[in-house]
Formats: structure tokens, C-alpha cells, sequence
């Protein structure tokens, strides 16, 4: 049995180096092309109708106007009259056409007939629900005698509503058909997945349809399966015997493609004189919109908390079914449970790192957190710089610092990856899972590179494309792992044939031979080797292909990390604006591939913290029960200039790299809603109980005015 | 996108003439217009395209008096050093239009005549957006936004960014139709609709915006913007002050606010308090108060007279050269 593992630390050139990333240069100047970007010839143009009510049946549906429009080859009724539409933004028809424009007036043109019926869309408020639905209590210890003992207590009803995905790149798809052979270019996180999906819809074999998706814009856990689009769009391609192009209007990618659940809470917690946290009581309510949404997970990261009560209610609205979006329940669970905690240390008095710190053996991995916390407190210059709530002003603007602790586990998915060894040295791997654009294309190179000894540009990765080896979608931090080690296995045993040939010629065992700097030769005696390309023709006539495999042997990967965040703010309490002055992240991931990729993981979720904990909700119309900002006008995403300094801090080096590879998406995007509250508490000095942090809502504080009932 | 005419008039009076028919719009920079036709939200016949009109474009700082022709574009404005160099609070209202491109193609006229972002008239209810039975969807449903100075069932807000200030100015509106030219203070521009199918502008049939003429000496003004985002956004309430007078007190005082009403809301009242009072933090605290005396904000939006407050008091004290 082969011995799977990566190089040690002085051994590793490309690993943990902070190579740009591969596809920059095509990104940047627009060569890429994305899904979005395919114009086959003979393409033709597809648009949805939705329905503009939130719950209505359809009594009657007229597709003559739209049929009879020049330039529309195909409509396809979606749901027809009889079907019950609980959401605003539903597809009812489609329409193929050989331009948008006609598409869009075609789509115009079919009349339905609705009987609307009543709606409910603003959880906040769970009175107000008709099938709100008690979705589990728990408890262990015996809170009430605890709370009842308690040295101090708080309790607090705090809550954030659902917002968008917002994937740049809309939702869709351009399919074409060669006989009844399907190929789609799919804007998606799930290529391996996804022709099985299609296929059952379609009702052609899963081995005819070809999914390829070589740069995608974003996915954040809302692209994993071919949707009511997608298999529509095949729909109209395979009627109009024509390639059909169906991305979502912006519109409808805000209203329907992907939300993330709203999580409402009332808790108490309670402390005791040596502040540590004795009890926990709440009693939470959201909504994933018509599903409602489950429990998220309280106390969070403070898992070990003794006697503590749960319940949960999950209300469903007539608004769409939510998505994972990354780090799907730990935001929302973050925000509650480290507001309520940092509320908690100032009734105690306490300094809130001193606070964590205390209650630290009950998390997972109290020493992670120390060492992260002593390190973030550090880079805040928190001990000279923190004080009590509501004392560091100048004016209006009153300044305030937070902190935040989170989890994440991130372990490796199922992953194929193919190595190829030429006998020219040329050297190229072929895997299926696609580039979100994290940077996966060049975390694949690296390891390539790094194995066979070679630079980046003498591999070649060919990805995103289901005629490659199966490898898992984009999901809950799981690719890094999963791809680095089936290509590093792969990479190891191609190498080990290429040694076996090669030996011989240097009289020496294959396993006394190592690759590096373009060279195959002696262990500790480098005058005895040859070139890459020499040591690659002795492998006769025909190219070595290798399959490596995730989950397998050797320890490459693993999972679990912590992370602790700071923020610091401006509060103008005239106006109620919150400005980030700056925000610091200390990550632990384990082995890092690429330095520069990983610290660039960390200001993403930053800058997506920054945004849905100041700006980005969904606002449903109670009245209509439309979405009144499916618009990127005010749906109000973070521009540069309001995200502040981002300070990043990896983990890494030794205590580190023996974890192996450990994935990254999620984890920093966990806490800036908490870190960003809790520092704006310590400015303004009372909690404003709702995210987004808007100025209405910090005024309603300040004024005494709560938020959610 | 519906079909519609395009006509490209070679001078005003062609213009002019285009514009009488029913269902013609001016196209100027075609920031808004050209969403809001392919939105569905307006539908055109005929649009009349100014880009090509001689004489509706530049401007000129004479004596005081500065004229600005209705296509100059809002880049074009904020570039005239001689302008900005005069009214400083000029390049504050411009740079407010927080993006490049809708600077650099977004004209004078346009943005003292552009819709209203209310987000129901944008997603087809109307301008009034009033339910099948008539009550009002804007004071039923999520009004954060609206305006905390209604005006009968016009709760939407006068979104330019450049009339806050040119009322402040007591700035004239210069206008080119069938019986000729006419003038007209800035606000005079404006209505508050009150029945379905009706403007918020008062220009009537043929009617053409050809320029704004403001006198921007012998006053010191300021313009105030709060905004959530430092990037693209809408501020959420701004405030223009134009304060007349020699030595410490200040003769004459205008308090204009933006996104209050469906109309620019001139505080005549806070004007008032300051006329022949020295600004001091107490006659400008008055002043603030006096600014939203009648204030009427719905479930969604009182935060926003806290902010018109603020505006006002931060706005006085830039044109005073005070701290705030």
C-alpha cells in the first residue's frame, strides 16, 4: 500500500505559496466564457412568466397573443389552470423566441387569469402566521432552577430576516440537442450531480446528457440542481429543435433562486458570579419561506452550556423555498447566541473576551479559540483600545469594537480525479467538479505541480465537465479537500510508475527516487537524476492514467476549525449610519494550498458579512406580497468603499499542516453579522436587536424603541 | 420591449412641435426613461430624442447669474470649475449621483425631471399605487423609503439630486412650448399628483425643459446628504440651505429638503427662525425643529424626520463654515 501524504514543509514549493490564480488573466480581460456567454448557432432566446401574486390559483390561461407573435418558435405552459401558485415569482410559461426582446413582449402576451387568494410574508411577526408549526423542544439540566440560582441574566429578542444569494451570474442555462443527446452549459456549484437530474425529468438516460461549466458566477449554495428552468429550458430546445438559452431576469434571480432563512429568537441566558454561563432558555421561529426553516443550532459554538431549553416554531410564508447559502443555520445561530453573550458579559461587567474566554472548555476547541482570540485581540490592540459601552465618542460618531467566535467542519467530499503522465512530460489532470471561483482550477495545478516537481504552467487541469471523473459539488467548504486529495493520490501512484521506469536507468530503487525542481533523481544525491521529460519517456509508447480517489487511505484531509472575528465601527447616532472601519479575521484551516487564494476565501466572506449585516435583506410586501427590492437598487449590496480595512490572519505552519487540507467557504463568513452588532452595542451602548443594521433600526434603539415584538 | 417612434428634432421648435402629441417623451440622457420602458412600468409612442438639438447644451457663468442648458450632463456640471468654484454645494448635489456612468451620461434636465424610485410605481402600481379599493398600498405596506410630507395620496419623494439646492437658490427654470418660452421658479416644476394618469411635473403638452438660470453669488449654501452606503445609493433624506446676508446675520434663509415629499419641501417656517439671527447651535437646533414641524411619517419611515433634522442642523452648519 502506497503511503499518501503530503511533502513536508521544507519540501514544498507550490504548497502554501501564493501563486495567482490560473484563470485571472481570461476573467479579468473577458476571454472566459461563462455559461451565460455560450451563443451557439441557431440559439434561440427563453423568457419566464411568473406570477405577480404571492398565492393565487389559475383560473384560466390564454397563450394565443404570445404564439402568434413573429419570432416565437416555442411556448411551453408551465402551470396551467387549476394550479394553487403560493409564491410571487412562480413560473407559469415559458416562451423560445429568437431574441430577448421578442421573448420578453411574448411573455407579455399570455393572459391568466388569476383568483387571488390571501397571503402571509412577514414572519417577524409569528402571530400573524396561519400554519406556523412547532418544529421540536429540547432540554437538558434543569434550567429553570439554574436561571433561578443565576448570579445575572439577560434576555433578549433579537432576529434577522432572510435576504438574497445574488449570484452575479444569474441562475440558468444554455441546453442543445443532437438527436436525443443533451449538452448543457450550466451555470452551476453541482456538475457531476446533475444529469442524473435531468435525465429522470427529461426521460432520456442519465449517459445523454452532458453537463459542462468551466467558470461559473457564483453559486454561495444556491446552484445544486437543474431547477424548474433548467429542465424547462430542455424542454424548449428539444420542442424547438434549436439551442435555447434561459437565464433568470434579475428580478426573478432575487425573488426565487435562492434566499437564505430568516431566524427570529427570544433567549435568556444566564451567568454565574465567576461569570461563567450556567443557562440558556429559547424560544426561536423562522421562515425558509413555504417550508418555514428548521432549528439552527443554539447555543452556538457554546454547544456544552449545561441546562439549557430549546424550542423552535417554523412558519412558512408565500414567498420561495430558501437555499443553503454558505454556512447554511450558522449565521443566524452565530448572531443570536454571540449577541446575547456579549450582552450578557456587560451586564457581568466583564470585558467581552475575558467573558468568552471564561466559558471557553465549553466549546469544541477551547485552545483553538485562545490562541485565536489572544491573536485577534492583539491585531485590534483590544486591551488598550476596549472599553465599556457607549464611552469612545467624538460627536455624533461614537466608536465601538465586537467580537465573534464560530465553527465549521469543511471535510473533504467524494472526489475522481484522472492523472495522465505522456510520454513527452506532458501532464494533465481531468476532474468533475467545477471552479466556483474559488479558485479550485488552480489548487488542482498546484498539487499537480508540486508532486511531479514541475511548475504550475507544465500542468494542465481539465474540470467542470461530467465526461470527467465524478467529483462533488461546491457545498459546505467540501471541495478543497475532496479535489486536492484525489488529485494528490492520483499524482503519487502516477509518479510511482514513472520511478519504476526511471530506476533502473539511474541504478537506483524507486523508492529512493523523488521528483522536484524539473528533475527525477536520488533521494540526497541530486547529481544522480535526470530531467523531467528524459524520466517521462521512459515510460515507453503510451501515456500512465491514474485515478485517484477521495475518501481513501493516507491522512490528507480532515475537519473542524475555528475562527474568531473583530470588527470596529462608526456609529453616527444622529443619522443611525453604521460605518465598518475595519474588520480582522483569525481562521484555522488546517494545510493551506494556496495562500493567496485562502486569504482571498477570508475577505470574501468578509465583505458578504459586511453586507448582510448592515445592508441586504429582503423586503416582502405585506400588502402585495411581491418582493419590493428584486433590484440591485435596493437590494443594497456592500460597495468596496464601505467595507473597511480587512485584516486577515491564517492559522498555518506547524500544529496546522498535520490536519491536512480542511475547507474554507464557510467558516468566514460565520461571524461578521455578530462581531459587527456587538460592536456597534459597545458604541451606542444598547442593543439594536434586528440585522440588517440599518439606520432606522439603530435610531428605533437609541430612541428605546425595540425591534421584533 | 413595446414598439414606440423615435423622432431626432434638429432644433427646439421641432421639439416642441413632437412633443404635443400625445404619448411623445423627451429622451435626454436616457438613464431612467429607457429602464423604465423596457420594465414596462411607462409605455411611449414616440420618443423625441434631445441629444441632437443645438442650444440646449453648455453653460455660462455671467456676473453671478449662472445658466446651464437642460442636456448638459451632470459631469460636465461638476468639471466647470468656474461653477463649482462659486457653488461649492454644486459638486456635493453631483457627486450624490453616485456612479460615473450615470454622471457622465445623466443630463440637467433629466435629473430635475427623472420618475420617482418608489418601488411600487416601479413594479407597475402606479404613481399613487392605491389597491383595487382604494386605500393606499404605500401607507398599508412598506413605506421605509416614503415620504414623511405627503401630499394627499402622493407619498412617493422627488428623487433629483440638483433641486434641492436650485430651490434653495431660488433658481428659475427656463422652458421652451408652443407659446413660447416661459419661466419658472424650480419648484414650480413640481406637483404632487393626485389622481391616477396624472405628472408630477407641471410642464404641459410640448413643453420643453431648456435650462435652469441661478444666481450663485451674494449667498452662502450647503447641501446635505445622508446616505446608508458610501457607494451607489440613494441618500435617505438631504437637506440645501442657501443663507443670504452680510456680516453675522443672515438676512434671508431657505430650507429645502429632498427626499421628504413628492415634491421639494421648502421649510419656509425654518427659514423664518433664522431670518436676522445669528447661527449659532441654538438658532439652528430652532431651525431643524421648525424643518419637520408638520411632519407626517408613516408605520415605516419616522426615522427619517431624525434625519431630516440632522440634514437641516449639518447643512446650516457647512454653508455657516461651522462644526457639526
Amino acid at each position: 500500500m502506497a503511503d499518501y501524504s503530503w511533502p513536508e514543509a521544507e519540501r514544498r514549493a507550490l504548497i502554501g505559496s501564493r501563486p495567482a490564480r490560473l484563470d485571472g488573466p481570461v476573467k479579468s480581460t473577458g476571454f472566459a466564457k461563462y455559461p451565460s456567454d455560450q451563443n451557439p448557432s441557431g440559439l434561440l432566446a427563453a423568457k419566464i412568466l411568473t406570477c405577480p401574486h404571492a398565492h393565487a390559483r389559475i383560473v384560466g390561461i390564454d397563450t394565443s397573443a404570445a404564439e402568434a407573435l413573429p419570432g416565437v418558435r416555442v411556448v411551453h405552459v408551465i402551470q396551467g389552470e387549476g394550479s394553487e401558485i403560493q409564491w410571487a415569482g412562480d413560473e407559469i410559461a415559458a416562451v423560445a423566441a429568437v431574441t430577448e426582446e421578442v421573448a420578453r413582449d411574448a411573455v407579455r402576451a399570455i393572459q391568466v387569469d388569476y383568483e387571488v387568494l390571501s397571503h402571509f410574508v412577514t414572519e417577524e411577526n409569528r402571530d400573524g402566521a396561519t400554519d406556523a408549526r412547532a418544529a421540536g423542544e429540547r432540554a437538558e439540566g434543569d434550567p429553570d432552577a439554574a436561571f433561578a440560582t443565576a448570579h445575572r441574566t439577560v434576555e433578549r429578542t433579537l432576529g434577522m430576516p432572510q435576504m438574497a444569494h445574488m449570484c452575479l451570474e444569474p441562475h440558468g442555462q444554455v441546453c442543445s440537442w443532437d438527436g436525443d443527446e443533451l449538452e448543457v452549459h450550466a451555470s452551476t456549484q453541482a456538475v457531476s450531480t446533475l444529469a442524473g437530474q435531468f435525465a429522470t425529468e427529461l426521460g432520456i438516460p442519465a449517459s445523454q446528457v452532458r453537463i459542462r461549466t468551466e467558470y461559473m458566477g457564483g453559486g454561495f449554495g444556491s446552484k445544486f440542481s437543474p431547477d424548474r428552468w433548467g429542465i424547462v429550458g430542455a424542454e424548449l430546445a428539444r420542442k424547438a429543435g434549436a439551442p435555447v438559452k434561459l437565464f433568470l431576469e434579475r428580478d426573478q434571480e432575487v425573488t426565487v433562486a435562492g434566499s437564505r432563512p430568516s431566524a427570529f429568537a427570544r433567549i435568556r441566558a444566564a451567568a454565574d458570579e465567576q461569570g461563567r454561563l450556567v443557562a440558556w432558555d429559547s424560544d426561536s421561529w423562522g421562515s425558509g419561506g413555504l417550508p418555514g426553516t428548521g432549528q439552527t443550532p443554539l447555543p452556538y459554538v457554546f454547544s456544552r452550556l449545561p441546562n439549557r431549553r430549546l424550542r423552535h416554531t417554523s412558519v412558512p410564508t408565500n414567498l420561495a423555498g430558501s437555499r443553503a447559502w454558505r454556512a447554511p443555520n450558522h449565521p443566524q445561530a452565530c448572531f443570536l447566541t454571540m449577541a446575547v453573550l456579549d450582552d450578557l458579559a456587560d451586564e457581568l461587567g466583564l470585558d467581552p473576551i475575558d467573558f468568552l474566554e471564561r466559558n471557553l472548555d465549553l466549546t469544541g476547541r477551547a485552545d483553538t479559540y485562545r490562541e485565536q482570540l489572544a491573536i485577534a485581540g492583539e491585531m485590534a490592540s483590544w486591551k488598550e483600545r476596549w472599553q465599556p459601552r457607549g464611552r469612545t465618542r467624538e460627536g455624533a460618531v461614537h466608536r465601538g469594537l465586537g467580537v465573534s467566535v464560530h465553527t465549521w467542519g469543511g471535510r473533504g467530499h467524494s472526489s475522481n480525479c484522472d492523472v495522465t503522465v505522456h510520454p513527452d512530460g506532458a501532464v494533465e489532470a481531468r476532474i468533475g467538479s467545477q471552479d466556483i471561483g474559488t479558485g479550485t482550477r488552480t489548487i488542482v495545478a498546484q498539487v499537480l505541480a508540486e508532486t511531479f516537481g514541475l511548475e504550475l504552467n507544465q500542468v494542465r487541469v481539465s474540470l467542470g465537465d461530467n465526461v470527467y471523473p465524478q467529483s462533488g459539488p461546491s457545498g459546505g467548504s467540501s471541495t478543497v479537500g475532496g479535489v486536492t486529495a484525489s488529485t494528490r493520490r492520483a499524482a503519487q501512484d502516477a509518479l510511482r510508475e514513472v520511478l519504476v521506469h526511471v530506476a533502473p536507468r539511474l541504478e537506483a530503487e524507486p523508492e529512493q527516487l523523488v521528483a522536484g525542481g524539473g528533475r527525477v533523481f536520488v533521494d540526497g544525491d541530486s547529481a544522480r537524476g535526470m530531467s523531467w521529460r528524459e524520466a517521462a519517456a521512459q515510460i515507453g509508447g503510451a501515456p500512465i492514467s491514474v485515478q485517484g480517489r477521495n475518501p481513501g487511505p493516507g491522512r490528507l484531509i480532515s475537519s473542524g476549525v475555528g475562527g474568531v472575528q473583530i470588527a470596529e465601527v462608526e456609529v453616527d447616532i444622529e443619522t443611525g449610519v453604521v460605518q465598518v472601519e475595519r474588520m480582522i479575521a483569525v481562521q484555522d484551516c488546517g494545510l493551506i494550498i494556496n495562500r493567496r487564494l485562502a486569504e482571498s476565501q477570508v475577505y470574501g466572506g468578509l465583505i458578504m458579512g459586511v453586507g448582510y449585516a448592515l445592508y441586504e435583506e429582503w423586503i416582502p410586501d405585506p400588502v402585495s406580497g411581491r418582493l419590493l427590492n428584486a433590484d440591485m437598487e435596493f437590494y443594497k449590496l456592500a460597495g468596496l468603499v464601505d467595507v473597511g480595512s480587512l485584516e486577515v490572519h491564517m492559522m498555518t505552519g506547524p500544529g496546522y499542516d498535520e490536519r491536512g487540507v480542511i475547507g474554507l467557504g464557510e467558516p468566514p463568513v460565520i461571524s461578521p453579522g455578530a462581531a459587527i452588532s456587538n460592536a456597534v452595542a459597545n458604541a451606542i451602548g444598547v442593543r439594536v436587536p434586528y440585522l440588517p443594521l440599518t439606520p432606522d433600526r439603530v435610531l428605533d434603539a437609541l430612541a428605546g424603541r425595540g425591534g421584533p415584538a | 420591449m413595446r414598439p414606440f417612434g423615435y423622432a431626432a428634432p434638429a432644433t427646439v421648435d421641432q421639439a416642441v412641435g413632437l412633443l404635443e402629441a400625445e404619448g411623445s417623451e423627451a429622451l435626454a440622457g436616457g438613464t431612467d426613461l429607457l429602464s423604465l420602458l423596457k420594465d414596462d412600468v411607462e409605455r411611449v409612442d414616440r420618443l423625441v430624442a434631445l441629444r441632437g438639438v443645438p442650444g440646449l447644451s453648455g453653460l455660462e457663468l455671467d456676473g453671478g447669474m449662472l445658466r446651464v442648458g437642460a442636456m448638459t450632463t451632470l459631469q460636465e456640471l461638476r468639471d466647470h470649475d468656474g461653477a463649482i468654484a462659486a457653488l461649492p454645494a454644486l459638486a456635493v448635489a453631483i457627486d450624490g449621483v453616485a456612479s460615473p456612468q450615470l454622471r457622465a451620461m445623466g443630463t440637467v434636465g433629466g435629473d430635475l425631471l427623472q420618475r420617482p424610485r418608489c418601488w411600487y410605481y416601479r413594479r407597475g402600481f402606479g404613481l399613487l399605487a392605491l389597491a383595487a379599493d382604494g386605500r393606499s398600498m404605500v401607507a398599508d405596506g412598506d413605506n421605509r423609503y416614503h415620504a414623511i410630507f405627503p401630499e394627499g395620496e402622493a407619498r412617493f419623494v422627488n428623487p433629483s439630486s440638483l433641486a434641492p439646492l436650485l430651490v434653495a437658490l431660488g433658481a428659475e427654470a427656463v422652458i421652451h412650448g408652443p407659446a413660447g418660452e416661459r419661466r419658472l421658479p424650480v419648484e414650480a416644476l413640481y406637483r404632487a399628483p393626485q389622481a391616477a394618469g396624472e405628472r408630477e411635473n407641471t410642464l404641459a403638452p410640448g413643453e420643453l425643459l431648456v435650462g435652469v438660470e441661478a444666481n450663485v453669488e451674494g449667498s452662502r449654501s450647503a447641501v446635505y446628504e445622508v446616505r446608508q452606503r458610501r457607494a451607489l445609493d440613494w441618500p435617505l433624506m438631504a437637506a440645501a440651505v442657501s443663507l443670504a446676508g452680510s456680516g453675522p446675520r443672515t438676512e434671508r434663509a431657505r430650507i429645502v429638503l429632498g427626499h421628504a415629499g413628492p415634491v421639494p419641501h421648502v421649510a419656509t417656517a425654518a427659514g423664518d427662525v433664522l431670518s436676522g439671527q445669528e447661527l449659532t447651535p441654538e438658532t439652528v437646533a430652532a431651525a431643524a425643529d421648525a424643518t419637520v414641524e408638520g411632519a407626517r411619517p408613516m408605520s415605516g419611515n419616522r426615522y427619517k424626520v431624525q434625519l431630516a433634522r440632522t440634514a437641516v442642523r449639518r447643512a446650516l452648519a457647512r454653508a455657516a463654515g461651522m462644526e457639526f
